[in-house]
């Protein structure tokens, strides 16, 4: 895996391809993670996944991190794996604590229905234009979203 | 949780039919929401969360050496890989090196791991399509495969035997004989299986042709694992991403163009034989050394040591009650679990507990493909559906 930001891929092309996607860009541990802004996500999703020399078309995981009291709040995950060149790429997407809504995925990958499933059950991020936005682990009449920082661990809220 | 499909105007003649949570074919706790026309499935959807245990809330409130234990309990058909995937994400946080025996002695005991979670798989998708005496035969091959497990860590199924920084003791004296007399056994075994099932005329009809899944579908659905490779896609972590020395061994990596359970069932059958093959060269070649790293920050130290050295009970103390710090940082760290593509994706704070660690279960995203595969299909093909994706719940659910 490219090391370092100057000589990813993935970095080079996307800016190539839309400048003003990358909001900021990370290395540790030989891995690259891009942040993207919201508005930009899903035409540079889609970039990725088609684009020779990439094609990152399997959506290996996608998540969300609640960084409370940071704002923005959340961090929505996305791991992608290109099955040709056996890259792997994380993306990142900042959503604001108060109504965190961000596009969804699944019309770039279906495999990113479930995914967003979980984690709006567990973090309550509303992602727009999923085909099935319920809660897919958590009871129908739960209230809360459990992974959050704020929601506890044991004990009644 | 509660899931229904809402009946389509003008279709009231359907049925709608609600399969499981308590159904013996569906390997756990999954319920189907389908709609029949007569016998064919018109629309399926599925509904989990049954034995939801909220792993990922709990990993937050533990130090990484405690969250091991619970790595076990998600899939509990392959204990030794989640151990496997959660420590190699938190020896990538911490830039550990391991000692190559350990490393040898993991990929041993995961592809041990590996044939036992395929012999429970045969077994029972066997026995859903009517094969009782497969069932019974894999169950006494996978008992043996639990003893060597007990042998070396104590435990038949929850084992915690990976630790942070190489494995939790050195195996017991002679234990390399129990995989041998394994292995001497084994080959027969799979001939046995397959004289029961490869061409078995009911076996056929009730399995190829059924369940198909394009490989463009299997991709776009985040299908991995042997379901990917039955799809006919050369995909496998152990080769294109080799983590804990598996590329040192020699292994081929099955894939069957059929797309449908029939392949599936022959990738995995081929698998197991591959496996051995693996099994066979790490016992051959297993390097004699330490098998915990030497980081007294991290890893416990030995009992004999604590009783003459300062340092090693300080240390001790400090890891018990406090644990390790890893940098500020976050990783993905993926393996080729018998599922499929397991990933722990890690965020380390600094402290000594996860601030995130989040399971991609190669279930949860392989069971996307089932409504795929069984819409349009006969209902009794939903069985033979869920049996092929071999998903556990314990892992999807989490």
């Amino acid at each position: 895996m490219a090391a370092d930001l100057e000589s990813n891929l993935a970095r080079t092309k996307l800016l190539e391809f839309d400048p003003d996607a990358i909001e900021d860009a990370r290395a540790f541990r030989d891995e690259v993670t891009l942040y993207l802004r919201p508005g930009h996500l899903i035409r540079a999703c889609e970039f990725l996944r088609d684009e020779p020399g990439l094609r990152f078309r399997f959506l290996a995981d996608l998540t969300a991190l609640d960084l409370y009291p940071q704002e923005p709040r959340f961090e929505v995950v996305y791991h992608l794996l290109s099955l040709e060149t056996a890259q792997r790429l994380r993306l990142k997407v900042r959503v604001g604590g108060e109504n965190p809504r961000i596009p969804s995925a699944v019309p770039v990958w279906p495999a990113a229905n479930a995914f967003e499933r979980e984690v709006f059950d567990l973090f309550g991020i509303v992602f727009e234009g999923h085909p099935y936005l319920r809660r897919i682990l958590m009871p129908e009449d739960w209230e809360g979203y459990p992974l959050r920082k704020d929601y506890p661990i044991e004990g009644y809220r | 949780m509660s899931v229904t499909l809402e009946r389509i105007p003008g279709q009231e003649e359907r049925l709608i039919l609600s399969m499981g949570p308590q159904h013996p074919s569906t390997h756990g706790v999954l319920r189907l929401v389908l709609e029949l026309d007569g016998e064919t499935v018109v629309r399926a959807i599925y509904d989990i969360g049954y034995l939801h245990t909220g792993f990922e809330k709990s990993f937050e409130s533990k130090t990484y050496t405690q969250c091991i234990t619970l790595t076990d309990r998600m899939d509990y058909l392959a204990p030794l890989s989640n151990n496997l995937g959660f420590c190699l994400a938190t020896e990538k946080l911490l830039d550990l090196e391991i000692p190559a025996r350990a490393q040898w002695i993991r990929v041993l005991l995961t592809e041990l791991t590996r044939i036992q979670s395929h012999l429970v798989w045969l077994g029972t998708h066997a026995i859903d399509l009517g094969a009782m005496s497969v069932f019974l035969y894999c169950f006494r091959e996978r008992e043996e495969i639990l003893n060597i497990f007990e042998a070396v860590s104590g435990q038949r199924m929850m084992t915690s035997y990976f630790r942070v920084g190489g494995l939790a003791l050195e195996p017991p004296l002679g234990w390399l004989k129990l995989v041998e007399r394994f292995l001497k056994k084994f080959p027969a075994r799979i001939e046995e299986y397959e004289t029961l099932l490869t061409k078995n005329p009911i076996w056929l009809r009730r399995t190829q042709g059924v369940g198909y899944i394009s490989p463009e579908d299997a991709v776009a659905f985040g299908v991995s694992g042997p379901s990917l490779r039955g799809s006919g896609i050369d995909w496998d972590i152990r080769k294109k991403q080799p983590y804990s020395s598996y590329e040192k061994f020699d292994f081929k990596v099955i894939t069957r163009t059929e797309c449908d359970v029939y392949g599936r069932y022959l990738a995995r059958v081929e698998e197991m034989r591959e496996s051995m093959r693996i099994v066979q060269q790490a016992m051959d070649g297993l390097p004699e050394g330490p098998v915990k790293s030497n980081a007294p920050h991290i890893v416990m130290p030995d009992r004999e040591s604590m009783k003459t050295s300062i340092e090693a009970l300080i240390y001790h103390f400090k890891i018990v009650t406090e644990g390790f710090h890893p940098p500020v940082g976050e990783v993905y760290q993926a393996i080729e679990s018998p599922r499929g593509e397991l990933g722990f994706y890690m965020v380390s704070d600094g402290s000594p507990k996860p601030f995130r660690c989040h399971v991609r279960a190669p279930s949860f995203a392989n069971l996307q493909a089932l409504p795929k595969m069984i819409e349009g299909r006969l209902i009794a093909d939903v069985v033979a559906c869920i049996g092929t994706i071999d998903i556990i719940l314990g892992e999807v659910d989490r």
